[in-house]
């Protein structure tokens, strides 16, 4: 028979030992330090439910809402001006919060930027932004994915179900991370059949639905069959090809749902391998993760599931491209691609990863637009 | 006084009946309405950090609500206010393009004084298109404010782009010294002072200027003001000059003090939201800035909200709609004389005679 009085009185000797041993051992503080969860803010510049950019990253914001030892504040529809500061400034003083997420492309510079050299000891991880070293403080860092190797397999794919050889792209700004998607599918489509054109129509806005269905009908008006986007809501130009007995290819997040009879499939993003990378370096106290990157192979980046109408000669051919992507042996910028104005852009291949991708201002052969 | 201390209650009263409504509306959502209540004030007025958030998110709408006042005190109902922000905002970035500036407090003055310039022109137009080709000027000043973005867009992202903004075409940075900072070490910046100080000046330039009164009395009857002789035209076109020269400060210090360059992030709708404030501010410089306050408070407050609760960005709207409806209602009940209505509704509820031959049915 045990005595209870004595069973709590060995308990709280064992725990004050472990309390003297905690005090004189870094790593059992660290461990402690651990158990008081990590808050991190996650900003979105719209709708958290946009069936586009910011739905893929909080879709990823809710998936490390369980991890253990971490607690997410969240604010949706934050414009890139004074706001996003009080915003972030709130997420610090008023939640807590040690890591943030601004994950608008304008919430960089000059208000993450500012943000952290007031608050070094939060931690900033911004989508989409050129951390450069030297330049940017040490606890700001950006993550984005090479996502045109996802717009490749979309325009392979979209090459071997178009009819009329006509696909259509809607795009928002003519800006490197757009021109580049642009490029890779239409390079992606012509792999396919070098007949194949993509003619482009620049909206000028990021969000911006009215425009986006005008230009997806005067597309399909001018026979184009298959339809890709780069804004930050594919929702409208989804359902208006789909409403005009059009296919499209998603971007952002899967749009099968709007339109499963249309959707062919997508390129989107899989933010949570940078989130987790990110989370685990600010929960053991690494050093912060200063300029993430990655494709299909590193799992940033990820094709929705293909629409039953595919066909399997799209599907095989697609997937044979895919692996070699994932194995490293394939280059989307090859040595001596030209643009549609004639000129050698590329004189030699350029890796994924160069630099000189980031800065891309031209539109290549096959596509009809001009910057 | 008692019936004015009844209608200054007024929107108080209308702001707690927003307040229940919206605690019930939150309540049907399964959130603690009183937890909400709480979060609501904590977020905009609870502690200094709140009332730094609430006064930085008033300062430029205080500035926009003018552009809409002060035509609207003139007999125009002004709705581009947009236009002018963000042309008052690419003249203060394109200064330095076009001569340098000192950098000290006169730079800073010359780019608010562009913002002011291009802001003005702007609404004057739209004022000038009413006034001599008889265009209505609530439809095209709206207009002009598309025109304008686009105007903005196409020097931005053009000739005036900073060749280094890859992703987000911008113009090229204002130098520190000439951009504005924060009042004391606060977040908050002078544009709030600037913006407080343009609408008490405006309000006693109405109230009490023989121009200001001129003004209001065109608003109040052109053809009046024609008959005893005051240039109706050019007052008018005065009105939309000083709002819209408002608007385009609001723009000139939205680049100064926030954004540092001109971008297309300027486009952030407080022309617009200008608007909403300046109608339910009835028009009164003064009461701008209370309005304003309260705007600001709401997004600061959304904000915590959001954070805390988990709840859609669209909740808070929700309750800015009940609360700017009820405001705007509320304005129904100014002036009734309680006493009377009292004894009308008493009359009402004693039993009336009847007359029997209304009771009868005709066989």
């Amino acid at each position: 028979m045990t005595n209870p009085l004595d069973a709590s009185r060995r308990r709280s000797l064992a725990q004050l030992s472990a309390l003297s041993l905690a005090s004189i051992s870094p790593w059992a503080l660290r461990q402690a330090a651990a158990q008081t969860p990590l808050t991190i803010g996650v900003i979105y510049v719209g709708p958290r439910d946009d069936f586009g950019y910011n739905q893929a990253q909080a879709a990823t914001a809710a998936e490390m809402k369980k991890l253990p030892g971490v607690k997410v504040v969240e604010e949706e529809n934050v414009p890139e001006t004074a706001a996003v500061t009080k915003t972030m400034t709130g997420m610090i003083k008023q939640d807590g919060a040690k890591l943030l997420f601004p994950t608008s492309f304008g919430y960089f510079d000059p208000y993450m930027l500012a943000m952290a050299a007031k608050e070094p000891a939060v931690r900033f991880s911004h989508c989409g932004g050129m951390w450069t070293e030297g330049k940017h403080p040490k606890n700001t860092g950006s993550y984005f994915g090479y996502i045109d190797e996802c717009q490749y397999l979309n325009g392979v794919i979209a090459g071997h179900m178009s009819k009329s050889k006509k696909l259509g792209f809607v795009a928002a700004k003519p800006i490197p991370q757009v021109l580049r998607n642009i490029n890779a599918f239409t390079m992606g489509a012509r792999s396919v059949d070098p007949k194949i054109t993509t003619t482009v129509i620049f909206t000028g806005e990021w969000s911006m639905p009215v425009k986006e269905a005008e230009a997806t009908n005067s597309l399909a008006d001018q026979g184009v069959d298959v339809f890709t986007m780069h804004v930050d809501s594919p929702k409208v130009i989804v359902e208006t090809a789909a409403k005009r007995g059009k296919m499209v290819c998603g971007y952002h997040v899967s749009q099968a749902k709007l339109a499963p009879a249309a959707y062919l499939t997508g390129a989107e993003w899989n933010w949570s391998t940078a989130y987790k990378t990110i989370i685990d370096a600010a929960q053991a106290g690494k050093p912060h993760p200063n300029f993430l990157r990655g494709g299909l192979k590193e799992g940033y980046v990820k094709m929705s599931p293909y629409g039953a109408m595919v066909s399997d000669a799209a599907k095989t051919m697609a997937d044979g491209i895919k692996a070699k992507m994932i194995a490293g042996s394939f280059d989307i910028f090859v040595g001596g691609l030209k643009s549609n104005a004639g000129a050698v852009v590329v004189p030699k291949t350029l890796k994924q990863t160069d630099p000189e991708l980031e800065k891309m201002n031209y539109l290549v052969e096959g596509v009809v637009g001009s910057v | 006084m008692h019936k004015n201390a009844v209608d200054a209650l007024l929107p108080v009263a209308a702001l707690i009946g927003a307040l229940l409504l919206f605690g019930l509306f939150v309540w049907l959502g399964g959130v603690s309405p009183v937890e909400t209540w709480v979060l609501l004030f904590k977020g905009a007025f609870g502690d200094w950090f709140s009332w730094q958030n609430t006064l930085t998110r008033a300062a430029p709408l205080m500035l926009t609500a003018l552009c809409v006042a002060l035509p609207a005190r003139a007999g125009l109902i002004i709705i581009g206010g947009e236009g002018a922000l963000v042309l008052g905002g690419l003249a203060a970035a394109a200064l330095p393009y076009l001569t340098p500036l000192p950098g000290n407090l006169v730079g800073t003055t010359l780019l608010c004084l562009a913002g002011f310039a291009a802001g003005a022109a702007w609404i004057a137009l739209a004022g000038a298109l009413r006034q001599y080709r008889g265009v209505n000027e609530t439809i095209s000043s709206l207009l002009l404010a598309y025109t304008a973005i686009a105007i903005f867009k196409q020097l931005v992202e053009g000739p005036m782009r900073d060749p280094a903004t890859l992703n987000k075409p911008s113009t090229r940075t204002l130098e520190e010294a000439i951009r504005i900072g924060g009042i004391l070490g606060s977040d908050v910046h002078w544009g709030f002072v600037i913006g407080v100080v343009a609408c008490v000046a405006l309000g006693l330039w109405l109230a009490l200027t023989a121009r200001g009164f001129s003004v209001r009395v065109v608003g109040g009857n052109p053809r009046t003001a024609q008959l005893v002789g005051l240039p109706a035209s050019a007052l008018i076109l005065l009105a939309c000059g000083l709002g819209g020269g408002c608007a385009g400060l609001a723009g000139a210090i939205e680049v100064a003090a926030v954004h540092t360059n001109a971008n297309a992030s300027l486009i952030a709708g407080y022309g617009y939201a200008g608007i909403l404030v300046s109608f339910i501010a009835r028009h009164s410089p003064f009461a701008i800035v209370p309005v304003a306050i309260l705007f600001g408070g709401f997004g600061a407050a959304g904000s915590l909200l959001q954070r805390r609760l988990g709840l859609p960005d669209a909740s808070v709207q929700v309750l800015q709609g009940i609360a700017f409806v009820l405001i705007l209602a509320s304005e129904a009940l100014r002036g009734v004389d309680w006493k009377a209505a009292g004894e009308r509704f008493r009359r009402s509820m004693q039993p009336r005679e009847v007359p029997l031959s209304s009771t009868v049915k005709p066989t």
